[in-house]
């Protein structure tokens, strides 16, 4: 049974509230904070990447653009029109999931490379409107003075504070991504990834659970989009370029697809890799990550999250 | 005539499947009387999938019609007509291999609960009552097939004709007042083989009623109502099992030279 154990999650919580206090007395990590903000942008998109790939089977190389369109949508509504940054997120949110739909219908019908390059092309033809659309987007330089968050007066005006906001966001996540696994909804994903034909005959709807959850991934990298502009207060095009797309992928890949956690792990590792441990190699980052996707998929095609399944059907033999 | 009509579950009229410049199915017409098993037989190539594949709705016949309980059903979509009550196995086993037996029949509980993606994130109570249902009646269905014991295995660790008795198990769980089976009985060894017929009548007994391609001739005429066999897409003969047997064209076209030929 597919049992996502609660101890791991309380730890992890604990973990995640104390760790500002620990960072604020190591002067070595003092920079973590900052960057964990990140990994939580990033693990709300790959929390819902996860679910689309990892259980419904679905390829999406086009995250990026629905990462962008959330955080223009913020942008671009409270920098120029100074609209309530809140509403914005939702309105980013709905956004992306009308593009979604639009994109998702048709393109849903296709499996496999054909999938895969058709949210391909989309993520490249929306990078592009990023760039060219220079009156909205303020193209390749793009926006400057997106405001920050406060809510009723208190301002997420500090890195800490963020910091936990992120956070909070990424928790509700989580659980309700949980939730949706272990319910009858999780498995229909699961049972579309193995057969469709199966998943069909049995009664399930196969183009609406597809769509379904298509969508809950582009609302939830249009959030993710949200909180990351308002935390830089400047987005510009290159952010959400293909190659954020791939990157996305590689966080999942090495975090494992079919675990949840994987989805974590990978934002976690991928986020300190590139902006901490890997400025070593600089332009050579690239080549790194086409290692870390080399060994993973050779020789643990399950990701670090599926480590311990290795260990134990290891032992068991 | 009225009479006939209530009793017939399923019409088959005319029906035509064509795959470019391959027909596999040609002007095809027969009834499923409700309760009954019946059996399709005929060589490879016969048609007998492809028939199956339209019935459920895997794709649309070329021309022709499909009535369920005086329902057209032939422009409907697999998951429509599975929730009208058809259900169906596959010949290759079609089973969620990432999934255990017990969530496998669970699945196959889906369609008859219904809840909000929404609710299932929150996980709302009701989700959760509904939840436990589903497991019960699935626990419910392992046993009546004989797997309870297996429920939190993975599916994928199964023997094949466990594998063949699950997937009836998922059908099962659909509530179908009607399902086809795809040679329940390849490769099953005699005791297998025994057990699948049983279960196939008990599921009979309960009220549904079975559409059945099978190879195995001894399944087939142990257990059938009534046989229909099909030739290169076309209907060539239907009856009793005994029928059947004598049948010149069926001996010439079927069993070829002798029934050890097919056996």
């Amino acid at each position: 049974m597919l049992q996502i154990r609660k101890l791991p999650l309380i730890v992890f919580a604990l973990l995640i509230v104390v760790f500002p206090w620990i960072a604020r007395g190591v002067p070595a990590i003092a920079n973590y904070p900052d960057l964990m903000v990140f990994a939580g942008i990033y693990c709300l998109i790959t929390i819902g990447l996860s679910l689309l790939m990892g259980y419904a089977g679905q390829i999406s190389l086009g995250q990026a653009a629905f990462f962008g369109i959330g955080a223009y949508v913020s942008a671009i509504l409270t920098a120029k029109y100074g609209m309530n940054p809140w509403i914005c997120m939702a309105i980013g949110m709905v956004a992306a999931s009308i593009v979604a739909v639009l994109v998702g219908v048709p393109s849903l019908k296709l499996r496999g490379h054909y999938l895969a390059m058709a949210t391909l092309a989309f993520g490249i033809i929306v990078f592009i409107i990023f760039n060219e659309e220079g009156e909205w987007t303020g193209g390749p330089d793009g926006l400057i003075g997106i405001p920050g968050l406060n809510l009723f007066g208190f301002q997420f005006n500090s890195v800490e504070k963020y910091y936990y906001l992120v956070w909070f966001f990424v928790f509700a996540v989580f659980l309700f991504t949980i939730n949706i696994i272990q319910s009858r909804d999780g498995r229909a994903l699961r049972a579309i990834h193995v057969s469709e034909a199966a998943s069909s005959a049995t009664g399930v709807n196969v183009s609406r659970y597809k769509i379904v959850v298509f969508v809950y991934s582009a609302i939830l990298a249009s959030l993710a989009g949200s909180l990351y502009a308002h935390y830089l207060n400047f987005i510009n095009p290159s952010t959400f370029d293909l190659f954020f797309s791939i990157k996305l992928l590689i966080m999942i890949a090495l975090g494992g697809m079919h675990d949840i956690w994987g989805a974590i792990i990978g934002a976690f590792l991928i986020t300190f890799l590139s902006f901490e441990w890997l400025h070593f190699f600089e332009e050579f980052e690239i080549i790194v990550y086409g290692l870390i996707l080399l060994v993973v998929t050779i020789f643990l095609p399950q990701g670090l999250a599926g480590i311990p399944h290795m260990i134990k059907n290891w032992l068991r033999r | 005539m009225d009479e006939e009509r209530t009793d017939t579950i399923l019409e088959v009229n005319d029906v035509v499947m064509a795959f470019g410049g391959l027909t596999a199915l040609i002007n095809l017409n027969f009834q499923v009387r409700r309760g009954v098993i019946k059996a399709v037989i005929g060589p490879n190539g016969a048609g007998k999938t492809t028939l199956f594949n339209v019935i459920t709705g895997t794709f649309p016949p070329t021309e022709g019609a499909i009535f369920f309980k005086g329902q057209s059903i032939e422009h409907l979509k697999a998951h429509e007509i599975a929730r009208l009550g058809i259900s169906r196995t596959f010949q290759t086993v079609e089973l969620f291999t990432n999934m255990t037996v017990l969530e496998n029949v669970m699945v196959g509980c889906h369609m008859r609960t219904k809840s909000s993606f929404i609710a299932s994130g929150l996980r709302l109570s009701t989700v959760r009552r509904k939840e436990e249902h589903m497991r019960e009646k699935a626990i419910g269905i392992l046993k009546f097939i004989g797997l309870a014991d297996k429920c939190n295995e993975s599916a994928d660790s199964l023997p094949l004709g466990e594998r063949k008795v699950l997937e009836i198990g998922r059908a099962l769980a659909t509530e179908p007042t009607f399902v086809c089976l795809d040679e329940p009985a390849a490769g099953l060894n005699e005791t297998e083989t025994l057990a699948a017929s049983n279960l196939i009548r008990r599921i009979k007994d309960q009220g549904v009623t079975v559409l059945l391609v099978e190879h195995d001739m001894r399944v087939v005429m142990d257990i059938s109502d009534d046989i229909m066999v099909l030739n290169y897409g076309e209907k060539i003969a239907e009856g009793p099992p005994v029928e059947i047997q004598n049948n010149p064209r069926v001996i010439e076209a079927y069993l070829g030279g002798g029934e050890e030929y097919d056996a």
